[in-house]
């Protein structure tokens, strides 16, 4: 563990803490507007730490609090959360090999870990990037959460300190990088074309996924160039 | 909905959201991977951050989010295109959907 903050240098560990700020106070935001929607001041903290993924936490308590179905919201908070399969494939050798790191690292998995984790070169730095990030989002939500929810509607609406465009703008800065890399604009593009034209007709999640279909794309654009060196014409 | 209603469905979701993140750690260690797989999961974790970016900065539910918030985003994107550093970016992103929304723009 310790070997992390060493390498962490001080430009990433101010980087990570700030999300980790901008985060806290969506949290209290989402605590505050899970109490004044009706629910008791334990439900969002719970939500909080055993779920530990924003959107997900927002939807099921926006569908809870509007008369639906705890089954659809449970249905509708997995959907969103779907996208953590491939993300695990992506960084799993990040956790380590020992079983509680694993444990503890997948429960750490979110956008923001594992963006900062791949924004990374060397594999310590990405090591070091997933786990302060991991680690100080899950403290600084769940101290969110907690506030928001006593301290009530301090903090409701985050869309007017602009938080909701932040946070896109966040993974924004961690993905340019890798879009210098020619081999992987066109599946880019592809996918966030994909994701943008379903988004009206799919469940919220599923956009999100459907823009794999631009790996695939990308991937069979790119055999028949490879192959055609010994095509019969 | 009743506490031991909640609690069950905390529950579930907290469940099964772990055992999607859990999943590629555990499986990877069962399989090698070849380097051309290793590829396609890394470029695949950028489609979908991509994508992600995307969708949260233009759309709201099935529709549009606005011109506030993907201002925002463009502005932050923009910084971050010319390699200005990440607090500029972020605060960019956030003080022009702020200002925005102060002066009217939805």
């Amino acid at each position: 563990m310790r070997s992390i903050w060493r390498t962490l240098d001080r430009g990433l560990a101010r980087d990570i803490g700030l999300v980790c700020l901008a985060d806290a106070l969506v949290g209290v935001s989402y605590g505050a507007i899970s109490v004044s929607s009706g629910f008791p001041f334990w439900a969002p903290m719970l939500l909080s730490l055993l779920v530990f993924a924003g959107a997900s936490q927002f939807m099921f308590v926006g569908i809870v609090a509007a008369g639906g179905n705890p089954l659809a919201a449970v249905v509708a908070g997995l959907l969103v959360n779907a996208r953590h399969v491939p993300f695990g494939f992506a960084i799993g050798d990040v956790l380590g090999t020992r079983w509680a790191s694993r444990i503890a690292g997948s429960h750490l998995m979110i956008d923001e870990s594992v963006a900062f984790a791949l924004a990374q070169k060397d594999s310590g730095r990405k090591r070091a990037a997933y786990w302060a990030c991991g680690i100080g989002l899950f403290v600084c939500w769940n101290v969110g959460v907690l506030l928001g929810a006593f301290a009530g509607t301090a903090i409701s609406d985050t869309d007017a300190f602009g938080l909701d465009a932040a946070f896109p703008a966040v993974l924004l800065a961690l993905v340019l990088p890798s879009l210098r890399d020619r081999a992987t604009r066109l599946p880019v593009l592809l996918g966030v074309l994909a994701a943008l034209i379903a988004t009206p007709f799919l469940p919220a999640g599923l956009p999100v996924l459907f823009a794999l279909v631009g790996v695939v794309a990308g991937a069979a654009a790119k055999e028949p160039k490879a192959r055609e060196p010994e095509g019969v014409h | 909905m009743d506490a031991v209603e909640l609690i069950i469905a905390a529950a579930v979701l907290g469940a099964g959201t772990f055992a999607f993140r859990f999943a590629g750690p555990v499986l990877r260690t069962r399989v090698k991977l070849s380097p051309r797989a290793e590829r396609l999961m890394a470029l695949s974790a950028i489609v979908l951050l991509a994508a992600l970016v995307a969708t949260s900065a233009l759309t709201e539910g099935h529709s549009f989010a606005g011109i506030a918030r993907p201002a925002g985003v463009l502005a932050g994107g923009v910084l971050a295109w010319r390699k200005a550093p990440f607090v500029a970016v972020v605060v960019a992103a956030a003080a022009t959907a702020a200002l925005l929304r102060l002066a009217g723009v939805p």
